[in-house]
């Protein structure tokens, strides 16, 4: 398997060596920490989920009992999670479906605030997401340009990047389907227009959420190259993934959340294998 | 085979350091990391705002355009919705009701009064019901990007202007329609409208925190404003008609000071010759830029006091 992995990744390994250079001549204080999440807990709250019956009456009764949370329901999606990342890591968070994952990095982010507890971060993290919502009603050009504009880039460079991104997601190979509205593309198009406007951008704190596994397998490959471009910016990368190989690939350390709780925080191989022990039960 | 792919300097967990007895808050103030998400102040809100005016008015127009993007005849109901809204009127208020009686001017001059008031009270109006739905409508938007949220109820507001100008084009033409003739008068329009805008962004602020917090009120919001609607004086002469029914004066005084009703008069008294002072509250101006004022500031500063909260929907 280690055998297959080099042979794939030669262009990685190739370019691994002036990487070790550039980052011995950063870091001159290697235990510098980016991220602190301190006994952090996020709570959603869920209209029209709740338990019992949602008929009229039922919904009074709950008005004029006072009861807590009429109508709404509270999801615990993370639970006391405590880390601290150190500048220059690369680290993975595995865990299944639903475990809490992509609300814990959307917490790191700012864009989700926290119950309990705190984060705080070495200026502003960015999240690259297959979730980042564009709007749908509007033309995929209107939407690199918003979206664009919504992260903080200046018109004149939204222009100047405009064609860099469209080409980079391939939206336009088959077509001029730029111009049409979001609502018409299929959602691996879609998905990767966002990426595509995402990662257009220089991040400080970089946090990637399952972006690498939308997509054909040549934009796959043009999305890990650009990864590896940010992540050689970037002071701390996260990494949400399903795929064990690209975290094995990307990551020295792996956090392992199930259920919101953080079950295992150590080095990519350890975890992994308790990891892999958990799943193929 | 861990050291030779992984291209980082430091392993995984830290050596023993003198870091090691400090709390999370104490570290994160030795490395100058602040709080993720945490509220900026005013003045730093009211810079990153700005620093996003480009994102806010690209927003306002793409929405606009979207809006019947879905509709055949497209863009064209920019100016047919609130041309088909002054024809309803016409016919319920204006030709079965007799609303038309009392108006400044006479019976012929009801539909430049008429049409200039929906005009304007709809600027209001679908302010305040897309501003209950600005967070909770784009929350996919606010929990991907970061941006100051004061931004989605602003270019909502930003988005009625403009679709008020598509009206306005109507307007001039019904006026012209009726030998109202262009005059210096006119110029009025513009204080009248940035008064209104300012006060209307305020109110689509307000709306927007509460709508976040309370999704019901998109519901029941439409009902408090059609109840504003009908107490404004939209379709009939307001003073007129509470005189018929022998209303106090200063219930006359207390509802023409209205925000809706200030902002019509001052339209009215600046498009139609026939509508003159004595139509309107004496204290018309000051109460115009009065509101403008308070509700602007105001709804602002409500609206960032929960900035950090917004995602949570």
């Amino acid at each position: 398997m280690a055998v297959a992995e080099q042979t794939e990744r030669s262009g990685a390994t190739a370019q691994s060596g002036t990487k070790t250079e550039a980052q011995a001549e950063r870091t001159p204080a290697p235990w510098v920490p980016t991220v602190v999440a301190e006994d952090l807990h996020i709570v959603y709250r869920v209209y029209g989920g709740a338990k019992g019956r949602g008929s009229a009456t039922a919904a009074l009764n709950r008005i004029i009992r006072r009861k807590p949370g009429g109508g709404m329901r509270e999801v615990h999606a993370v639970r006391g999670v405590s880390f601290t990342a150190y500048r220059g890591q690369a680290i993975g968070l595995i865990g299944s479906n639903g475990s809490g994952k992509s609300t814990l990095l959307k917490a790191v982010a700012g864009l989700l605030p926290a119950e309990r507890g705190r984060v705080y971060t070495d200026g502003q993290p960015s999240l690259l997401g297959v979730n980042a919502a564009m709007m749908n009603d509007l033309t995929g050009e209107r939407n690199v340009i918003l979206g664009g504009l919504a992260m903080g880039m200046s018109r004149e460079e939204v222009a100047r990047r405009y064609q860099g991104i469209v080409d980079f997601s391939g939206i336009n190979e088959k077509g001029d389907f730029i111009t049409l509205p979001m609502r018409t593309y299929s959602s691996g198009m879609a998905a990767r227009l966002r990426f595509s406007i995402a990662a257009a951008k220089n991040h400080d704190v970089l946090m990637i959420d399952e972006a690498l596994a939308t997509g054909d397998k040549k934009f796959q490959k043009r999305s890990e190259a650009r990864i590896r471009e940010l992540r050689k910016e970037a002071g701390t990368v996260f990494l949400v993934s399903h795929n064990n190989k690209s975290i094995r690939d990307t990551c020295e350390r792996v956090l392992w959340l199930e259920k919101g709780e953080l079950l295992l925080d150590g080095p990519t191989d350890e975890v992994l294998k308790e990891y892999e022990k958990f799943t193929s039960k | 085979m861990s050291e030779t792919t992984h291209d980082s300097a430091v392993g995984v967990t830290p050596p023993p350091s003198p870091d090691d007895g400090l709390t999370s808050a104490e570290l994160a103030a030795k490395y100058g990391l602040s709080v993720s998400g945490a509220r900026p102040t005013l003045p730093e809100y009211v810079r990153q705002l700005w620093a996003r005016r480009h994102f806010i008015l690209a927003f306002s127009r793409a929405k606009l355009t979207a809006q019947y993007s879905q509709a055949k005849l497209g863009q064209l109901w920019q100016v047919a919705t609130p041309l088909l809204n002054a024809a309803v009127y016409f016919l319920i208020f204006g030709i079965i009701m007799g609303g038309r009686e009392g108006i400044p001017g006479g019976q012929n001059r009801y539909i430049p009064f008429l049409v200039t008031g929906v005009f304007v009270f709809t600027f209001t109006q679908t302010s305040v019901l897309n501003g209950v739905r600005a967070i909770s409508s784009n929350l996919g938007l606010v929990r991907a990007l970061h941006f100051p949220r004061a931004s989605l109820p602003i270019s909502i507001s930003l988005q009625q202007l403009q679709q008020l100008l598509f009206s306005m084009i109507v307007l001039v033409v019904i006026l012209l329609g009726f030998r109202e003739l262009p005059g210096f008068s006119w110029l009025m329009i513009v204080p009248v409208l940035a008064c209104q805008f300012v006060f209307n962004t305020g109110l689509a602020l307000i709306m927007a925190r509460l709508g976040s917090k309370t999704p019901d009120l998109a519901q029941l919001m439409p009902f408090i404003t059609r109840t504003w609607l009908y107490a404004s004086g939209v379709m009939f002469s307001l003073p007129y008609m509470l005189t018929k029914h022998n209303a106090p004066d200063w219930l006359v005084d207390v509802m023409q000071g209205n925000p809706a009703t200030v902002y019509m008069d001052l339209m009215r008294y600046a498009l139609i010759d026939e509508y003159g002072v004595s139509d309107m509250s004496p204290l018309a101006w000051p109460l115009a830029v009065f509101w403008a004022v308070v509700f602007g500031i105001g709804g602002f500063v409500f609206f960032w006091k929960a900035e950090e909260r917004y995602g949570r929907g």
